[in-house]
C-alpha cells in the first residue's frame, strides 16, 4: 500500500525498514538520534545508531572498515560538501579497495548527504558536486528526485555491495508523494521516464527534474511534446533509456543542478555524442548552473540556476523555434 | 619469551629480510615494476607484533607493507607474483606493493596514502565490539601519518567509543625523506595520544622480545574488548624512502650504529647466548628463508600477466 509521505520521511523509513530486516545496517553520523526518544534509537538501541563527532574522516574511513568486516554502515553527513573534508576515505579507499585487492573484499557503505540546498545557505552549503564522483570507478551516486525513489534508493543502497553516495536533494525534503509502504527497492542504473513525450528528449536530475516537467507543461501548450527522463543514479548511468529516447526525438537537452564543466551533464552529453550521434537532428543543449561559487544573494542564486524559462527556452532553440543565443 | 616463540619470530624475520632484499635485485633488473618501500631493519615489530595474533585478527599497514604481510601469514609466493605484477598475485596484479591484500590471513590492507587507513581499522574494530568477539585490530602506521588529520580524528574516535584496536607505530625517525624534528615538536609519539588517557607506550623496535612483551599485554586486554592502546616502537630504516632513493638526508654515523642494532642479529644473539639454538640451526634458519624465497621468484615467474578482461569483473562488487 502506498500513502503520501514527504521525501524525507521516505528516506528515513528506508533506513528504519533496512535496519529491522538485516542486523549487519548500522546508521552513525553527526547529531543523529541526539535523544533517547529518537524512533531509530527506540528500535536499535545506541549500539546500531550513533552519534560520531564532527569528524568526516573518521566516519567514513571508518564505515569502510565496517564494510569490509561485513557490516552495512549508513553515515549520515549532512552536506554533500563536508565529503570533500574526507576526500581520502570516499575516493582513495572506499571505491578502490575491491578493484585494488583483485576482487578479495567488498565495500558495501552508503555515505548518505544533502546538497543542492539554494536557499540562501551560500557558497559552501549549495553545491551540486556529484559529477565529481562520476570520475571514481568503483562509487555509486544516487540522486533521488521523488519521494519514492527516496526510499527505493536508499533500500538498495544498503543492500548494495559497493560504496554509494546518496545524495538528497535539500530543496526537495518537505515534497510529498506516495511511497510505498514495507520493503521497497528501486534498481540503479534504470532511468525512470517521467514524461513521454516525441519531440525532445530533456535529462533533468534531483530538483530540476520538476523544473524539467513545468517547463514540458509549457511546451506542451505550444504544441511541443517533451519527454522527461530521470537517471536517478549517475552511476550506474543509464545510458540505454537515454539513448533510445533520443533515436525517437533527434533532440537533446540536458538539465541538470550541478556546474556546466566537469559535471553530470558533460558526461550524458558524450556519451550520447559518441554513441547516438545520428539520431541528433541538432546540438545537444545543456542547462546547468553556471559555473560560479552559489551566491547568498536571493536573485544572485536564482540568476545562476537552472529554471522552467531556461529549460523551455533552451528546447525551442534545440528545435529552431528560437534564435540560437550567444 | 622462550625458545619456540624466539625460533618462530627468527624465522618470520629472515623471511621478510631475505624477501626483500631479493626484490632489492629484482627491483634493480626491472622485474618488479613499480614503486616500492623496503623495511630492511624493522623486520622485528612485524614479526613481534604479527607473531601473536591470530588470522581473524584484522591487520592493516602502509606503504611499508611486505614484512606485515608477511608475518601475518599472506604467501610469500603469492606476494612476490604481486610485486611481479602476475596473476596469480594476492591481488592478481592489480595492487602492487603498496596495495597488499590477504583477507584470508586478516591482512586486510596495506595503503598508499600516508596514515589513510588509520580510521578503516576503526570499522574493524568496532565490528567486532558489535559482535562481541575477541578479534582484534591491529594498525602500522609511521611517525610521519602522526601529523595528519585522519591520525588524530582516529586516535579521537576510538579513545571516545573504547574500540579494540591497537595502534602500532614505527617510529623510524623519518617521514620520507626528512626527520621528525621538522614535523613535529613532540618526539615521542605515545606522547602525542597522552591526553586521551589510553594506555601507551614506547619501545625499541630493535629489541623484539621487548616489543612481544608490550604487545602482547595490550593484546590480552583488547582481546577482552578494552581498547585502544597505542605501540610506539623507536626503528630505523636501513633503506632509502623508497627504492631508488639517494638518502642525502642520511647520517653516516646513524646508520653504523643501526646496523649494530639490527633486530635480526640481536634477537639471533640473544637466542645463541639463551642455548636455544646454536650456530648451525641459526645458519639453518637463514638458509631456509633464503630457499623459499627462491622458490617464491620461480612461482612468480612462472605466473602469467593479467588478463585485461578481469577489469569488468572486479571494479564493482556484484
Amino acid at each position: 500500500m502506498a500513502r503520501e509521505i514527504p521525501y524525507i520521511a521516505a528516506v528515513q523509513e528506508a533506513i528504519r525498514v533496512e535496519m529491522e530486516r538485516d542486523p549487519s545496517v548500522v546508521f552513525y553520523g553527526q547529531d543523529v538520534a541526539p535523544s533517547d526518544e529518537d524512533p531509530l534509537v527506540q528500535a536499535f538501541g545506541r549500539e546500531r545508531v550513533r552519534v560520531s563527532p564532527i569528524s568526516e574522516t573518521a566516519e567514513i574511513g571508518m564505515a569502510v572498515g565496517l564494510a569490509l568486516a561485513g557490516y552495512r554502515p549508513v553515515v549520515e553527513l549532512l552536506m554533500a560538501e563536508f565529503m570533500l573534508v574526507a576526500m581520502n576515505q570516499v575516493v582513495n579507499e572506499a571505491p578502490r579497495l575491491r578493484y585494488m585487492s583483485g576482487g578479495q573484499v567488498k565495500v558495501p557503505a552508503v555515505f548518505k548527504a544533502g546538497y543542492g540546498f539554494t536557499a540562501g545557505w551560500a557558497g559552501q552549503h549549495t553545491g551540486s558536486i556529484y559529477g565529481m564522483f562520476m570520475g571514481f570507478p568503483g562509487l555509486k551516486i544516487a540522486l533521488p528526485s521523488t519521494p519514492a525513489d527516496a526510499k527505493g534508493l536508499m533500500a538498495t543502497a544498503i543492500r548494495d555491495d559497493n560504496p554509494v553516495c546518496y545524495l538528497i536533494n535539500y530543496l526537495l525534503v518537505l515534497e510529498h508523494g506516495d511511497v510505498p509502504e514495507g520493503e521497497y527497492t528501486v534498481p540503479f542504473g534504470e532511468a525512470a521516464v517521467r514524461r513521454s513525450g516525441s519531440d525532445v528528449t530533456i535529462v533533468a536530475t534531483g530538483w530540476t527534474v520538476g523544473r524539467a516537467l513545468a517547463a514540458a507543461e509549457t511546451l506542451a501548450g505550444e504544441g511541443i511534446e517533451a519527454e522527461v527522463i530521470d537517471p536517478r543514479t549517475l552511476n550506474p548511468l543509464d545510458t540505454a533509456t537515454i539513448l533510445s529516447s533520443v533515436e525517437k526525438t533527434g533532440h537533446l537537452v540536458l538539465v541538470d543542478q550541478g556546474t556546466r564543466h566537469g559535471g553530470a551533464s558533460a558526461v550524458i552529453a558524450a556519451e550520447v555524442a559518441e554513441h547516438g550521434f545520428t539520431s541528433l537532428k541538432a546540438p545537444i543543449a545543456q542547462v546547468t548552473a553556471l559555473d560560479v561559487t552559489v551566491p547568498y544573494s536571493e536573485p544572485m542564486e536564482a540568476f545562476v540556476l537552472p529554471n522552467e524559462e531556461k529549460i523551455a527556452g533552451k528546447v525551442r532553440q534545440v528545435l529552431g523555434e528560437a534564435p540560437v543565443a550567444a | 619469551m622462550d625458545a619456540d616463540v624466539a625460533i618462530g619470530l627468527l624465522r618470520t624475520m629472515w623471511r621478510i629480510r631475505c624477501f626483500e632484499e631479493r626484490v632489492v635485485q629484482l627491483k634493480r633488473s626491472l622485474q618488479v615494476h613499480g614503486l616500492i618501500h623496503l623495511s630492511i631493519g624493522g623486520e622485528g615489530v612485524a614479526a613481534a607484533v604479527c607473531g601473536r595474533l591470530r588470522d581473524d585478527d584484522a591487520v592493516y599497514s602502509g606503504h611499508r607493507a611486505h614484512g606485515h604481510a608477511i608475518a601475518k601469514g599472506a604467501p610469500i609466493d603469492r606476494l612476490m607474483a604481486e610485486l611481479m605484477g602476475r596473476s596469480d598475485g594476492v591481488c592478481r596484479g592489480l595492487g602492487g606493493s603498496m596495495h597488499l591484500v590477504d583477507a584470508e590471513h586478516g591482512f586486510m590492507g596495506a595503503t598508499g596514502v600516508v596514515g589513510g587507513n588509520l580510521p578503516l581499522a576503526l570499522g574493524t574494530a568496532l565490528t567486532h565490539h558489535l559482535q562481541e568477539a575477541d578479534r582484534v585490530t591491529v594498525v602500522f602506521f609511521g611517525d610521519g601519518a602522526v601529523q595528519a588529520g585522519h591520525f588524530n580524528e582516529s586516535i579521537n574516535l576510538a579513545a571516545l567509543w573504547r574500540l579494540p584496536v591497537i595502534f602500532v607505530c614505527e617510529n623510524n625517525g623519518f617521514a620520507e625523506f626528512t626527520s621528525r624534528e621538522e614535523h613535529s615538536t613532540i618526539e615521542r609519539v605515545s606522547d602525542v595520544v597522552a591526553p586521551y588517557g589510553f594506555e601507551r607506550t614506547t619501545v625499541k623496535g630493535s629489541d623484539v622480545p621487548a616489543v612481544w612483551e608490550a604487545f602482547g599485554g595490550f593484546l590480552d586486554a583488547a582481546r577482552g574488548g578494552e581498547g585502544p592502546f597505542l605501540l610506539e616502537c623507536l626503528t630505523y630504516r636501513r633503506r632509502g624512502h623508497y627504492e631508488g632513493d639517494q638518502q642525502k638526508y642520511r647520517d653516516a654515523a646513524a646508520e653504523q650504529e643501526w646496523a649494530e642494532r639490527d633486530p635480526v642479529a640481536q634477537l639471533t644473539r640473544r637466542a645463541l647466548d639463551e642455548g636455544w639454538i646454536d650456530d648451525e640451526a641459526a645458519a639453518a634458519i637463514e638458509a631456509e628463508a633464503g630457499e623459499a624465497i627462491e622458490e617464491a621468484v620461480r612461482f612468480a615467474r612462472e605466473s602469467p600477466f593479467p588478463e585485461p578482461a578481469i577489469t569488468a569483473e572486479l571494479v564493482y562488487a556484484r
